[in-house]
């Protein structure tokens, strides 16, 4: 098999200096756990060892886990790739099921059957950005943020970060985010970090205040994807979106885990482990 | 002790091996390419083709059970014109024998698109999925009635003179019956079995956890059932009999070559085990080693029952 294929096609444009990852051939491989860390009561982060995915991996591409050696939970997990170092790719991921119980609870030394990277990821494009981060959302937007930095894609003061959640606990990286030099600007519900309310309410400030379009790209909960899609759109920002669905298999062969395209007479739909998981807003929200 | 030969031969069709993908879980072979060596499958079937594209089910379309999943993906593919123009080209090529798995809501609907692969190069079996609504017979499944089995095997066997597989569904009272109707009427090999009609319920919502209600159980959970089937149409028919339903191991293959499989076809495995099929044949080429069995013919329904 061709180990060398290029994980990156460059727009047909190469003036416009837009980047669209894709998934080129996925890898499957073990992969040792190398580091473990929780970060709050319910969100951990795992290190993996696996040279293939981790220089492959493009920010909004993500793994399939096998969480178990067991045929109950049968189905590996989907999550996205949350940065990567080397030959390491990290998950950051909150106990919300079985699946994650179970991966919270693993030792260093430990291997996964890993099969990645997977779908498609962000586009990477130069000037302004806004990152919109809803609770665990903001796993695939740390990297986005590092990559798009770390490419010259963006000063880190081009790099906005609006990050909500219901508590304090659901803020996540802060430091992380500190350290890449980011603005960065939090949301609580319960007014316990940052300010009182939702994350929405900092998008529309910030679209509103800007001289020119931004790029607006989101992660999180689908209510709060579809506000920040519909202020996008009535900004007339481009809006990109991560979406979630239930997997079985990760590469497109199952069919099972689509969502309706948006503005289409009959109905038709999309994968969202392979068109996805990252979309245009257009393509996946009517407008 | 040499390499033990595991070619098999369903119809006129020759396997360099007795391993296969299930249709709809390998999509058109090459998702898998990086993944697995696909010139040493024994069989490729691809995705279930109609003749027009199909949209497929609302979601959500699958959902986890225990050691198993539902599905109600609602057959969407491609379509034929796609499909012989996009998909082909790719698999034509490739070692292992082609298996396109067809699906239609008519008896007229299937026989179009049999005729239609009969022309193509490529194409060195047909696998009808019987278990789909037939639209003139309010809805039944055509594998549920063993006459509907029976004039669409018949007129799809007309049609062409590729290997034409006939997969049954295990949604019935006496499989024996329909596997009977199917080899009558031309079929030159069973596939067995579809997946199981099923159910999940959400506690919060009390609502089916599939938007189509009812979805298909497949996965290990369903093994034992598949190998009873096999094992019964096996003893009922004398052509090959292709095993599949939950098969993910390479001791799950040999049971069913011992119940009376020919083939096996891997399915739900390869979501939670993309090499799974790899497994799968270095496990029986190290079985009938270890085992002294020179043939894997001669381990086909060796099933010992005194
Ligand atoms: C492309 C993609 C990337 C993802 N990235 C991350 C990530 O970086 N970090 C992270 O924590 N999670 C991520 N997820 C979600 C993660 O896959 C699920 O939380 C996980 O599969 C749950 O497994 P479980 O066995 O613990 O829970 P299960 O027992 O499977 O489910 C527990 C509960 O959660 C619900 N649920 C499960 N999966 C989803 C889902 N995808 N969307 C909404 N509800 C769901 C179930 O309906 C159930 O109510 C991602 C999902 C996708 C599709
Ligand atoms: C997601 C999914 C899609 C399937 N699509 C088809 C199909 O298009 N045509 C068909 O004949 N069988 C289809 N099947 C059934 C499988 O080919 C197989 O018969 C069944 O899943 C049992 O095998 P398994 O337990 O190994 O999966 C599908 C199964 C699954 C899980
Ligand atoms: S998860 Fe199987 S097609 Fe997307």
């Amino acid at each position: 098999m061709d180990k060398n294929q290029s994980q990156f096609q460059t727009d047909p444009n190469p003036t416009s200096g837009i980047t669209e990852p894709f998934s080129g051939s996925p890898r499957h491989i073990q992969a040792k756990v190398v580091a473990t860390r929780r970060i709050t009561n319910d969100v951990y982060h795992l290190s993996l060892m696996g040279e293939e995915i981790a220089t492959a991996a493009r920010p909004g591409q993500f793994v399939m886990v096998r969480v178990s050696q067991a045929v109950d939970p049968l189905l590996p997990r989907p999550f996205s790739i949350h940065r990567v170092m080397g030959d390491r790719f990290d998950i950051l991921f909150r106990v919300v099921g079985q699946g994650t119980r179970i991966l919270a609870r693993t030792a260093v030394g430990e291997t996964f059957a890993v099969t990645g990277p997977l779908g498609r990821g962000f586009l990477l494009a130069p000037g302004r950005v806004l990152l919109v981060a809803g609770g665990i959302g903001l796993a695939p937007l740390f990297f986005l943020a590092q990559d798009l930095i770390s490419r010259g894609f963006c000063r880190p003061d081009e790099v906005t970060v609006l990050a909500g959640g219901r508590g304090r606990a659901d803020i996540l990286c802060r430091e992380e985010l500190t350290e890449l030099g980011v603005r960065l600007q939090i949301t609580t519900e319960d007014g316990s970090l940052g300010r009182p309310g939702l994350v929405t309410s900092l998008v529309q400030e910030q679209l509103e205040a800007a001289s020119e379009p931004i790029r607006v790209v989101s992660c999180g909960p689908k209510a709060m994807l579809q506000a920040v899609a519909g202020l996008a759109a009535a900004a007339g920002c481009p809006c990109q979106v991560s979406l979630e669905t239930g997997m079985a298999c990760g590469l497109g062969v199952c069919l099972g885990c689509v969502v309706r395209k948006a503005d289409t007479p009959g109905p038709a739909y999309l994968r969202v482990c392979r068109e996805g998981p990252v979309f245009d807003a257009g393509e996946v929200f009517n407008s | 002790m040499n390499h033990p030969d595991l070619t098999v031969t369903l119809g006129r069709l020759k396997l360099a091996n007795p391993v296969m993908t299930a249709s709809g879980t390998f999509g058109y072979g090459e998702e898998y390419a990086g993944i697995v060596d696909l010139n040493r499958l024994g069989a490729l079937v691809v995705k279930g083709i109609s003749l027009r594209p199909r949209p497929g089910n609302p979601p959500p379309r699958i959902v986890e059970t225990a050691a198993g999943m539902l599905n109600a993906i609602g057959l969407q593919n491609v379509g034929l014109t796609a499909f012989i123009r996009d998909k082909l080209p790719y698999l034509r090529p490739l070692a292992p024998a082609l298996v396109v798995n067809i699906l239609g809501e008519t008896e007229d609907e299937y026989v179009e698109i049999a005729a239609a692969l009969s022309d193509q190069e490529g194409v060195d079996a047909i696998e009808l999925n019987i278990s789909c609504p037939n639209v003139a017979a309010g809805g039944l499944v055509f594998g549920a009635d063993p006459v509907a089995t029976s004039r669409l095997t018949a007129r799809v066997r007309a049609v062409t003179r590729k290997t034409l597989l006939v997969k049954l569904t295990p949604n019935v009272t006496d499989i024996t019956v329909m596997a009977r109707a199917a080899v009558d009427a031309g079929a030159d090999g069973l596939t067995v079995i579809n997946t199981l009609l099923g159910l999940a319920v959400d506690l919060t919502t009390r609502r089916p956890r599939l938007a189509n209600v009812t979805g298909g159980l497949s996965g290990p959970a369903i093994k034992p059932v598949a190998l009873r089937m096999v094992w019964q149409v096996a003893r009922a028919v004398d052509v090959p009999v292709i095993g599949v339903g939950g098969i993910s191991t390479w001791q799950d293959a040999v049971e069913f070559f011992i119940a009376g499989a020919t083939a096996i076809q891997i399915g739900t495995a390869n979501f939670f085990n993309p090499t799974v099929t790899m497994n799968v044949l270095e496990g029986i080429t190290a079985f009938l080693i270890d085992s002294g069995v020179a043939k894997i013919t001669d381990l086909i329904g060796t099933l010992r029952l005194t």
